[in-house]
C-alpha cells in the first residue's frame, strides 16, 4: 500500500466510521445503567437539558465540520500538481471582500444563535427556583470522601447519598449546597447533573431531579491531591416509601448489641472517636466519615472497594493497601482487636 | 538594492565539515555567542530535549492508565508525572520551541542583522533554561511525600488551596513557582525584544503592511507574551510570599480566596494557549502559500484576525472556571466571548482554504504536516465551540473530553506546525536536505498515532471519567478506550525516532539543499544556506510583501496589485 | 539579471534603529504595569475582607512629604535629560544626584512608615489579608524604586568621572521613562491604597 493521498483519505474516512461508531456503541448501554455515567443517559431535569443542547451544539458543528471538511478535501485533491504540469505558476489571487465578508458573518450569525441556545439553558439551570417539599442536603467535600448533611433531619452521613425520585409532573428536586473542608473538589454524577466544585471558603449551590429509581455513579472531578482518584460518587435514588423508610433509619443513634461489647470499648478508648462520630456514643470526631450507619453503604473508603468485613478489616489495619495517600492512618492495633473492632462496626447498620 | 548579483554568497561550507576549532572552543562560542541564528538553535535544541521528556512522562501515564487498577505506578508519582507533563510541554517546549523559530527567522524575514537587542536575547535564553533546570531539579531536591521523588505534583495550574503549606509540605511547588518565574523573566526579555525588532529593525520599504504574516504574528504573539506572563508572575510571587512570608492571598483559612488564584492563573492561560497557537498559524501562513505556488489569501483579513483574537483573548478567562458556581449572566457572558472568539480564528482556515484553492499544490513534507493541521484544527475548534456553551462544559470540562480538545489544539495544531517549520527550514539552517522517506514514514506513523490516542479519547470524557486520577474504575465502559488511546503512543513514539534519526543523519550526510529549495518568496531565502554571520552583506530594500517574486518574476511583481 | 533600481519614499520608510531604546522600555513598561495591576486587583479584592487586624482607616496616614519628593524626582530628572541634551555634564550630575536624593528620601521615609506599622500597630505581612495585600503591593513598588536608584546611582558614579556625555543623551532619556513609570506607579499605589480602599 503505497503512503499517499488517497491512502490518507481512506484511513480518515475509516478512522471517521470507526470513532462515530465507537460513540454510539459506547452510548447505547441501557437509560440507566449504572456502570456507565455517562452525559448521554440523562436521568435527571439538569442533565436533560444540557443532553438537548449538546445535541443541538454538536448538530450545528457537525454540520459545520462536514462542510468545511469536505472543501478542504475537495481543495487539497482538486488542485494538487499533477504530473503532467505545464510548469507555470497560477493565478496569483491575493483575496476576495465579498467571499471574506462572507464568511465572516455566516460564523458571527452561526455563534449568535449557538449563544442564544446555550444562554438559555444556563439561566433555566442556574436560577431554577424550588417548589417546597424539596430536599435540602449540604455536601461538604473533604480529602477524600464526601460528608452529607441533612439539615432538616438532623443526621450526618457519607460517601453514599440518598435523594427521593421526583416526578416530572410535581417535580420533589433535591437542592444540595456544596461546601469543602480543605482543598477543590467537584461533584460530577454525569446522569443526574453537570459537575459544580467545592470550594472553600465559598457556598456553591447544586440541584437535581432524579426521574429514575436506580444507583447513579460518578466521582470527585478537580484535583485535590493524591488520593482524587478514588473520591468516587455513589447516588441512590429512591422512591419516596424507601427514601422515607432510610431516613427513619438514619435518624436513629447507634446500634448497641451486647454481643460486640468488647469491640465498642476498643473503637471508643482508641484515636477513632478523634476522627469518626457514631451518634449516640462517645465517639464525636468530625474529621473522618459518620460511622453511625456504616453497613447501609455498599462501599466504603468512598467507593473505594466493597463494604465486606474483609475490606473492613484491611481498611483498618492498613488503608495504603486499599487507597494509598488517603488520611485514614494505619491504627496500629493488634490483630485481635482489630477483629473486635471490625465485628463492632458491621453491627452499625 | 536587491537582485541577484548584489547578494553576496559565500561559498556553501556545511557547517558540519567547517573548519574545525578545538571542541572546548566551539562550546564557548555557543556559551557566549548573542547572534540570533545561534540562540535560535538553542532554543530548540532546548525544546526538543523537552519534547522527548515530556513525551516520556505521558508515555508513562498512559502505560499506568492502560488497564482500570494498573500497578505501573504509585499515584503520588502519577500525580507529579501529569504536572511535569503539563508544566513542561508548555514553557520548556512550547514557548522555547517558538521562541527559537521566531528568533531565527525574524531578522531574516525583514532584513536585518540580527535582532534589536542580542545581549537581552542571550540573556533571556539562559534564563528561560535556567527556569527548567530549576523545575527538573525538583526531582530531585523537592522532598515530596511519600519518598517518591519531590516534583510538584500540584497540577500544571497549581490550584489554591492545594498549594498552600498546609497541604503541600516540602519544596516541590516552590520549584514549581521559583522555576517558571525564572522562565518567565526569560520570556517576557524575549517578547519584548522581538516586538523591538519587528518595530524598529525593518529594512527600507519593509511597511507594517509589507512584512510577512510569520514575521506580523509574532509579533502579536510576543505583544502578548508582554501582558500575560505577568499575571502568572504575580501570581506565583503571591504563592511564594502566602507560603514562605505567611502571607494569606490564597489562605482560605484567613477569608483568602481560593477562586482568586483561578482568576489570575486564568487570564495567563488563556492568551498563553493563543500565544503558543498563533505562531502555528505564522508558520502555516508561510508554508501553505509556498506549496500551493500562491500568495496568501486575504494579508490583510489575516492580520486582523490575529490582532483581535489577541485582543478578544484576553476576555475568555472564566471559562476554564464554568464549574465554579459563578453567575447565570457571568457564565453567559463568558460562552459569548468564548464563542466570538472562535470567529477570527475559524475565518483563519477559510483563508488557508483560499490559498490553496485554484494553485498547484505539491505534497512535500511541510506541505503534508500542514495540510493535517488544518483538518485537526478545524476539529479542535469544533470541540472547542462545544465546551464554549456553558452547560455543555458543567458536564464535560476537567474531563477527557477537555483534555482531548486541547490536545488537539497543542498536538494536531501546534506540534504539526511545529514539525512543518523543522522540515521547511531545515534545509535553510543545515544547508542540507533531508531524507524524504524517512519524512514521510515519520508523518505517516505521528498521523496514526495521533488520531489513535486523540480520536478516541474523547469518548471516555463523554462516559464521565474526570482527569487528573492515576487509575479508575472497572465497569464504567472506559477500559477499551484507554487501551486504544495508550496503543497510540507507540506510534507516535515511531514517528518521531523517524524524525530524530532524520534529521541527524542528514544534518551530516544530507544533499546540499542550495539557497532556495521550495522556490519561495520571502527574504530568508536569499541567503545563503545556512545564512552567513551577518545575514546581509547588504541590506535589503523591497517594495513588496514578496521580495523574491517580484526578484523572479520582474514581469508581474507583486507590487503592481497590493 | 538586470539590477532594478529601488528608491523607497519616505512614507514607506519603516522606524528605525534609534528608537529601540524607547520600544523597549515602553515594552518592559507594559509588562510591568501589567504585574501591578494584578496586585492592585488584589488588593481591591480583599479590602475589608480582613478577618482581624488593624483596619486601614487605623494606622494609614496619607504619605505627603515622601509622595512630593518622588514625583518632585520626576521632574529634577527631566531637568536633567535637557540638561544632557545640551551636553552640559556638570548640570546634569547636579540634576541627577537631587533625583538620586529625593528617591533616596522617599525609601527612607516609606521604611519609617513601615517601621511604625509593624512596632506600633502589629500591621505584618502575615497579620491579616490587609497585611498582606498592602506590604505587596508597596513592597512591589519599592523595590522597583530600589531598583531605580541602584541603576541612578551607578549612572550618577559613571557621571562623576566625566564619562556621560550629550551623545548619551537618548540613554539617558530611555532611563528616565523607566524613573517616570515608577513614578506613574505610585500615583496609582497612593490613589488605591490611601484613598479608594480606606
Amino acid at each position: 500500500m503505497k503512503l499517499n493521498l488517497t491512502t490518507g483519505f481512506w484511513l480518515v474516512g475509516l478512522q471517521t466510521v470507526l470513532v462515530t461508531g465507537a460513540v454510539k456503541a459506547s452510548t447505547a448501554a441501557s437509560p440507566a445503567d449504572p456502570a456507565v455515567p455517562s452525559i448521554f443517559s440523562p436521568s435527571s431535569t439538569p442533565a436533560y437539558s444540557i443532553y438537548h443542547l449538546s445535541l443541538f451544539v454538536l448538530a450545528v458543528t457537525g454540520f459545520i465540520f462536514v462542510v468545511v471538511f469536505s472543501l478542504l478535501a475537495y481543495a487539497v485533491i482538486k488542485f494538487r500538481l499533477r504530473a503532467e504540469d505545464d510548469g507555470r505558476e497560477p493565478a496569483q489571487i491575493y483575496g476576495s471582500n465579498q467571499v471574506e465578508l462572507a464568511w465572516t458573518v455566516i460564523p458571527v450569525l452561526i455563534v449568535v444563535v449557538l449563544f442564544l441556545a446555550a444562554a438559555r439553558v444556563i439561566h433555566a439551570i442556574e436560577d431554577a427556583k424550588f417548589p417546597p417539599g424539596t430536599t435540602e442536603i449540604t455536601a461538604i467535600g473533604h480529602q477524600f470522601w464526601w460528608e452529607y448533611q441533612y439539615p432538616g433531619q438532623g443526621f450526618v452521613t457519607a460517601n453514599e447519598l440518598h435523594v427521593p425520585v421526583s416526578d416530572r409532573e410535581h417535580p420533589t428536586p433535591t437542592h444540595i449546597t456544596l461546601l469543602s473542608a480543605d482543598t477543590n473538589h467537584s461533584f460530577w454524577v454525569p446522569q443526574l447533573a453537570g459537575k459544580t466544585d467545592l470550594i472553600p471558603n465559598r457556598v456553591n449551590s447544586m440541584w437535581i431531579d432524579p426521574h429514575e429509581t436506580g444507583v447513579f455513579v460518578g466521582q470527585c472531578a478537580q484535583y485535590c491531591g493524591t488520593q482524587h482518584a478514588k473520591m468516587l460518587l455513589r447516588v441512590i435514588v429512591e422512591s419516596r416509601e424507601d427514601f422515607d423508610k432510610w431516613l427513619a433509619n438514619e435518624k436513629q443513634p447507634a446500634a448497641t448489641l451486647d454481643s460486640v461489647r468488647q469491640g465498642r470499648h476498643i473503637f471508643e478508648t482508641t484515636a477513632c472517636v478523634n476522627c469518626h462520630t457514631v451518634a449516640g456514643t462517645n465517639a464525636k470526631g468530625k474529621f473522618g466519615p459518620d460511622l453511625t450507619h456504616l453497613m447501609s453503604r455498599e462501599t466504603i473508603a468512598s467507593g473505594a472497594t466493597a463494604n465486606t468485613q474483609e475490606n473492613l478489616r484491611l481498611w483498618i489495619k492498613d488503608p495504603d493497601a486499599i487507597k494509598p495517600g488517603s488520611l485514614m492512618p494505619a491504627m496500629q492495633m493488634s490483630d485481635q482487636e482489630i477483629d473486635a473492632v471490625t465485628g463492632y462496626l458491621l453491627t452499625l447498620h | 538594492m536587491l537582485d541577484a548579483d548584489s547578494i553576496s554568497k559565500p561559498m556553501f561550507v556545511p557547517p558540519s565539515e567547517a573548519t574545525t576549532l578545538p571542541l572546548f572552543d566551539r562550546v564557548h562560542e555557543w556559551i557566549v555567542t548573542v547572534d540570533h541564528k545561534k540562540l535560535g538553535l538553542m532554543y530548540l535544541g532546548y525544546g526538543i530535549l523537552f519534547l522527548v521528556i515530556g513525551g516520556l512522562e505521558a508515555t508513562v501515564m498512559r502505560i499506568q492508565l492502560a488497564i482500570p487498577h494498573n500497578h505501573f505506578v504509585s499515584p503520588q508519582a502519577f500525580n507529579e508525572l501529569f504536572t511535569m507533563h503539563g508544566t513542561t510541554m508548555v514553557f520548556l517546549v512550547g514557548m522555547p520551541l517558538l521562541f527559537g523559530f521566531a528568533n531565527y527567522m525574524v531578522p531574516l524575514m525583514i532584513g536585518a542583522r540580527d535582532m534589536a537587542f542580542p545581549r537581552l536575547n542571550a540573556w533571556s535564553f539562559w534564563m528561560s533554561a535556567l527556569g527548567g533546570i530549576i523545575l527538573y531539579f525538583s526531582f530531585i531536591g523537592g522532598n515530596g511525600l511519600y519518598g517518591a521523588g519531590g516534583a510538584p505534583d500540584v497540577g500544571w495550574f497549581a490550584y489554591a488551596p492545594l498549594t498552600a503549606r498546609a497541604f503541600s509540605p516540602g519544596h516541590s511547588t516552590d520549584y514549581w513557582a521559583i522555576g517558571l518565574l525564572v522562565s518567565g523573566f526569560g520570556s517576557i526579555g524575549t517578547a519584548l525584544n522581538i516586538v523591538t525588532t519587528v518595530l524598529c529593525m525593518r529594512c527600507p520599504g519593509m511597511t507594517l503592511g509589507r512584512m510577512p504574516l510569520f514575521v506580523w504574528l509574532n509579533m502579536v504573539m510576543s505583544a502578548m507574551v508582554l501582558i500575560v506572563i505577568s499575571p502568572l508572575t504575580a501570581a506565583q510571587i503571591m504563592l511564594l510570599i502566602d507560603r514562605y512570608l505567611g502571607g494569606h492571598f490564597f489562605d482560605t483559612q484567613a477569608g483568602g480566596s481560593a477562586v482568586i488564584w483561578m482568576h489570575f492563573f486564568w487570564i495567563f492561560g488563556h492568551p498563553e494557549v493563543y500565544v503558543l497557537i498563533i505562531p502555528g498559524f505564522a508558520i502555516a501562513s508561510e508554508i501553505i502559500p509556498v506549496f500551493s505556488r500562491k500568495p496568501i489569501f486575504g494579508y490583510a483579513i489575516m492580520v486582523a484576525a490575529t490582532l483581535s483574537i489577541g485582543f478578544l483573548s484576553l476576555g475568555v478567562w472564566a471559562h476554564h472556571m464554568f464549574t465554579i458556581g459563578m453567575t447565570s449572566y457571568s457564565n453567559a457572558f463568558f460562552t459569548a466571548t468564548t464563542m466570538a472568539v472562535g470567529v477570527p480564528t475559524g475565518i483563519k482556515i477559510f483563508n488557508w482554504l483560499g490559498t490553496m484553492w485554484g494553485g498547484k499544490i505539491r505534497f512535500s513534507i511541510p506541505m503534508m504536516f500542514c495540510v493535517a493541521f488544518l483538518f485537526q484544527f478545524l476539529i479542535a475548534g469544533l470541540t472547542g465551540i462545544m465546551l464554549s456553551a456553558a452547560p455543555f462544559d458543567w458536564q464535560l470540562g476537567n474531563s477527557y473530553f477537555v483534555v482531548a480538545h486541547f490536545h488537539y489544539v497543542l498536538i494536531g495544531g501546534l506540534v504539526f506546525t511545529i514539525f512543518a517549520a523543522l522540515y521547511y527550514w531545515f534545509p535553510k539552517i543545515s544547508g542540507r536536505m533531508y531524507n524524504e522517506t524517512l519524512g514521510k514514514w515519520h508523518f505517516w506513523l505521528f498521523l496514526i498515532g495521533f488520531h489513535l490516542t486523540f480520536d478516541f479519547m474523547h469518548i471516555p470524557g463523554v462516559l464521565g471519567m474526570p482527569r487528573r486520577i492515576y487509575t479508575y474504575e472497572a465497569g464504567r465502559g472506559w477500559e477499551i478506550w484507554n487501551l486504544i488511546i495508550s496503543v497510540g503512543v507507540i506510534f507516535q513514539i515511531a514517528g518521531v525516532l523517524c524524525w530524530v534519526v532524520n534529521f541527524l543523519w542528514s544534518y551530516f550526510k544530507g544533499k546540499p539543499a542550495g539557497d532556495d529549495p521550495w522556490d519561495a518568496w520571502t527574504l530568508e531565502w536569499s541567503t545563503s544556506s545556512p545564512p552567513p554571520d551577518y545575514n546581509f552583506a547588504m541590506i535589503p530594500v523591497v517594495r513588496s510583501r514578496r521580495p523574491l517574486w517580484d526578484l523572479k518574476h520582474p514581469e508581474d511583481p507583486d507590487w503592481k496589485y497590493e | 539579471m538586470a539590477a532594478t533600481t529601488i528608491t523607497v519614499p519616505p512614507n514607506e520608510m519603516p522606524l528605525g534603529h534609534e528608537l529601540r531604546g524607547r520600544v523597549g522600555m515602553w515594552c518592559l513598561i507594559a509588562a510591568e504595569s501589567a504585574i501591578f495591576c494584578i496586585f492592585v486587583v488584589a488588593y481591591l479584592y480583599y479590602a475589608g475582607k480582613s478577618l482581624n487586624g488593624p483596619r486601614p482607616r487605623e494606622v494609614l496616614e496619607v504619605p505627603i512629604r515622601i509622595s512630593i519628593a518622588l514625583f518632585s524626582s520626576s521632574f529634577t530628572i527631566v531637568r536633567a535629560e535637557r540638561a544632557i541634551e545640551h551636553g552640559n555634564s556638570k548640570l546634569f550630575a547636579t540634576w541627577w544626584f537631587a533625583t538620586i536624593f529625593l528617591g533616596a528620601f522617599f525609601v527612607v521615609g516609606t521604611a519609617r512608615e513601615w517601621y511604625k506599622l509593624i512596632y506600633d500597630h502589629g500591621l505584618t505581612i502575615s497579620s491579616s489579608l490587609f497585611g498582606t495585600t498592602f506590604y505587596s503591593l508597596v513592597g512591589l513598588h519599592l523595590f522597583h524604586v530600589l531598583v531605580g536608584l541602584t541603576g541612578l546611582t551607578i549612572v550618577l558614579v559613571f557621571a562623576l568621572f566625566g564619562l556621560v556625555r550629550q551623545e548619551h543623551a537618548e540613554r539617558i532619556g530611555v532611563f528616565a521613562l523607566y524613573w517616570h513609570f515608577v513614578d506613574a506607579v505610585w500615583v496609582v499605589v497612593l490613589t488605591v491604597v490611601y484613598f479608594i480602599a480606606r
